[in-house]
């Protein structure tokens, strides 16, 4: 079978991993790095994802776009209070975001399927082979159209999304196979955009999902900004400059709040340095552990509500909780641990890695998929509850929260008018009693033979899988007949976008092959350097010193090159390189044949 | 969300796929594959168990993880596409099975509509002896409303204090409710075991699950009407 790696997209980082033997493992980048930033830039050269973009947010931040996942399933309505945060410009076009980005209009589909391309192109040079199957990581608390958007996400990178699979879940994955856990868990998982709390019964190798809650509007993004507006308000009033129109300052400002809060995890004490335009100076801010967690603490505390109602849901006290597993990168922060503790009185678990644990957790799910692991089970259940509009704008719940998925739900229709041959179904996700307070997942109009009021029997099957992905099926029970539905989803691309975005992709295709050629050209420089410095460390004695120095700066070239350029600098660089440190390579080999042959007669060798 | 438009072969003694005799099983001996689960199937047979009422909860999530482990889509990847609808179907049956089976009021609510065709959903009535509690309690909510609206805060006051013996009048009720129908789990499963194909069983049968319709008609309106105290004085 086919190969299947594991895909964490997040909305800060991404990840890529595979199933080494029993082990799931991180595929590296060239630089020994795990994790892929989830950013793309637009530059005159084309796009670039990942660091090279990372390096573009202050300088080129209209054209930069990150935290994309906030975006994934939704429409502009969805996000107008943090638009303000964001130096990017949104639009919206038949209820989905449009990024304006270059000269173009792209979805989170679309920028997402670049970050995702990125993974490919990795794991691609790493195992010297093309990869078409992937299993990608959602928050638990991801509805219909977030999963939706995820897999057409995959679909236009060019890889078939065998599993979607919830963060913490995968996570637990991880978690059991290594610590082999019996019992129940509660995974908290606070990423950059959202938050997941997940309840999970470990028996005998099956993994069972009691109940799931979250916000996928909640994260360490949200605890940046916090900072970002205590900076903004010190601009303003000592130095009466505001960010508004100046993106650069604005992401600058995004840039240090979220390196302050990562410092704080560790130090008590951050200081914020920013040059200012307009000849303004330096703006300097030291901002503390405390004064952080007082900003932050509001925000801490929403994460416990849902806590709180995962466990009455799966009929569970905090007591009741065996192990309390920590996933993503702000669960570092000693405020979030001290009350995650406070909630389950036990001290979570934090020893596996909170970046890489969830791509680790798909790589096993992969596993499980290849058919490799057969003793491991996951069964998940559905967030939210599936309903239909009924009279007077009601949800009429179909298939409750906390249902193990797969499910399926059976709903009668009939007509109340002679004649009538159609009826309009409206599908919901939300735990509201209205149906305008919940999350509208699509309409379709279910075609009826014109027969007399009531007559007609049509049986309509909404059938949720093992990704919690909707699919809906009508029969007329009359007749037996099969009848074909067209979906139109409420916050989604249609399959019809969906080919066009493949087919515009393979525009795409040339820079790609860039990309793969620059990887492996800095996978080249990278062997080359260790190689290089591993000499001088060895013989660098035996070079005369002129052939040093000219090593040395040979060394910061492919380095400077790596940085941002294509792989014909890269190329460039090493060959440089390789000539300024051909003679010691030249007086090393010789050495190292001296001594081989030292004490030794002709004879011998 | 998307849509599927292929339909599944209907569940019959011969495999969908080679024709061969399967005989109830779930997997063709002939060619090993999976076979739909049958929609007459009711849930109790799904687990191979007889339709008692009393069912120990370790002993059914034990066959749920078994039978999980035969029709789950993870073991599907990779196989036809026939074989996976098909397992689509089965995990969905069998997920619903367990969901009802696990709890009790779900497990005899079922038991009802497979033994007496009663409706899915069993309509609230309120107990005959709580009818006076009941309307004392309507006119005390409304008080408690009236109360909260003209920011009266000793009427409200008192109101809540009278809304919350209320409760506990309601609760010791549906506990009441409750051990009668625990009771009436034990004598079903007796006529379940003595099996009896006579006169005496059939009209057993039917006062029992009569008895514990009307009571789970009680529980359902006693149910509703704590949950909207909960909400009021929340």
């Amino acid at each position: 079978m086919a190969r299947i790696v594991g895909i964490d997209l997040g909305t800060t980082n991404s990840l890529i991993a595979y199933m080494k033997g029993k082990t799931p493992t991180v595929i590296p980048g060239p630089e020994g790095r795990t994790l892929v930033p989830s950013i793309v830039a637009y530059t005159p050269s084309g796009f670039l994802t990942g660091d090279a973009a990372k390096e573009q947010l202050v300088r080129n931040p209209e054209q930069t776009v990150y935290s994309v996942k906030r975006f994934m399933g939704k429409g502009l309505a969805d996000v107008t209070q943090e638009l303000r945060y964001f130096p990017f410009k949104l639009t919206e076009q038949n209820g989905v975001i449009r990024l304006q980005i270059g000269n173009q209009s792209l979805t989170p589909p679309e920028i997402s399927a670049m970050v995702l391309k990125a993974l490919k192109a990795r794991a691609e040079a790493f195992f010297g082979e093309e990869i078409r199957k992937a299993v990608i990581t959602v928050p638990a608390y991801f509805n219909d159209s977030q999963r939706q958007a995820t897999k057409d996400a995959g679909k236009i990178a060019g890889l078939e999304v065998v599993r979607i699979v919830n963060e913490p879940t995968a996570a637990s994955l991880a978690y059991g196979l290594q610590k082999r856990t019996q019992g129940l868990i509660a995974v908290y998982d606070l990423g950059g955009g959202t938050f997941d709390i997940s309840i999970l019964k470990l028996k005998s190798g099956i993994f069972e999902v009691l109940a799931t809650n979250g916000n996928t509007h909640l994260g360490g993004d949200d605890f940046d900004r916090t900072l970002v507006d205590v900076m903004m308000q010190d601009l303003k009033t000592k130095h009466g400059l505001s960010v508004e129109g100046r993106p650069e300052l604005q992401q600058e400002l995004r840039v240090r709040a979220e390196q302050a809060k990562c410092r704080l995890s560790s130090d008590t004490e951050a200081v914020v340095e920013v040059s200012l335009p307009d000849g303004k100076g330096r703006y300097r801010r030291t901002f503390t552990r405390s004064e952080l967690e007082k900003l932050v603490d509001d925000l801490v505390e929403k994460t416990l509500a849902p806590c709180r109602q995962a466990l009455a849901d799966a009929a569970l006290t905090a007591t009741d909780v065996d192990e309390v597993v920590l996933v993503g990168g702000s669960t570092r922060m000693p405020l979030v641990q001290q009350r995650v503790q406070a909630l389950f009185g036990k001290t979570p678990h934090c020893e596996l890695n909170p970046d890489e644990v969830v791509a680790l957790g798909a790589a096993v799910q992969a596993d499980i998929l290849s058919g490799g692991i057969q003793d491991m089970l996951l069964l998940d259940v559905t967030p939210l509850t599936l309903g239909i509009e009924t009279m007077g704008g009601v949800m009429s719940s179909l298939i409750r929260r906390n249902t193990t998925i797969p499910t399926s739900a059976k709903e009668l229709f009939t007509t109340f008018v002679d004649g009538q041959t159609s009826v309009d179904i409206h599908i919901l996700q939300g735990e509201r009693e209205l149906a305008k307070d919940n999350r509208s997942l699509a309409r379709f109009q279910l075609k009826i033979p014109p027969l007399p009021a009531g007559v007609p029997r049509i049986e309509v099957t909404f059938m949720l899988d093992a990704n919690g992905i909707l699919s809906v099926t009508a029969r007329d029970v009359r007749t037996g007949e099969v009848q074909s539905i067209e979906v139109k989803p409420s916050y989604g691309l249609t399959d019809q976008e969906v080919e066009r975005m493949i087919r515009d992709s393979f525009v795409y295709a040339k820079q790609d092959i860039q990309e793969r050629q620059r990887i492996e050209a800095m996978n080249e420089a990278e062997s080359m350097l260790r190689a290089t410095e591993k000499a001088l460390a060895r013989a660098g004695n035996l070079a005369t010193p002129g052939e040093r120095t000219a090593i040395q700066e040979a060394v910061a070239n492919p380095k400077s090159a790596m940085a941002g350029a294509g792989h014909r600098a890269i190329r460039e660089a090493i060959e440089k390189l390789d000539k300024a440190s051909y003679s010691l390579a030249d007086k090393l080999m010789n050495s190292t044949l001296q001594e081989a042959l030292k004490d030794k007669k002709l004879s011998d060798v | 969300m998307g849509t599927v438009k292929k339909e599944l072969p209907l569940a019959r003694s011969m495999c969908w796929h080679c024709q061969s005799d399967i005989g109830g099983e779930y997997f063709c001996n002939q060619c090993v594959k999976v076979q739909p689960l049958s929609k007459d199937m009711d849930y109790f047979t799904c687990f191979g168990l007889p339709r008692k009422l009393n069912i120990d909860a370790a002993q059914l999530q034990t066959k749920f993880y078994e039978l999980s482990r035969v029709f789950h889509p993870d073991f599907f990847e990779g196989k036809s596409e026939m074989e996976r609808a098909v397992s689509l179907a089965n995990s969905a049956t069998l997920n619903q099975a367990y969901r009802t089976l696990k709890d009790p009021i779900q497990r005899v609510e079922y038991l009802l509509r497979l033994e007496a065709g009663a409706a899915k959903d069993i309509p609230g009535k309120a107990p005959a002896d709580l009818f006076e509690a009941i309307l004392e309690m309507q006119e005390h909510l409304e008080e408690f409303h009236a109360a909260k609206a003209q920011n009266d805060a000793e009427t409200r006051a008192r109101a809540r204090e009278l809304l919350r013996s209320a409760m506990k009048t309601l609760e010791a009720k549906r506990a009441a409710l409750e051990n009668r129908l625990a009771e009436l789990f034990q004598i079903w499963d007796k006529l379940v075991e003595r099996h009896a194909h006579d006169q005496a069983q059939t009209a057993a049968e039917e006062r029992t699950l009569k008895e514990m319709r009307d009571l789970l008609s009680e529980r359902a309106y006693v149910t509703n009407m704590l949950q909207n105290l909960t909400e009021a004085l929340a």
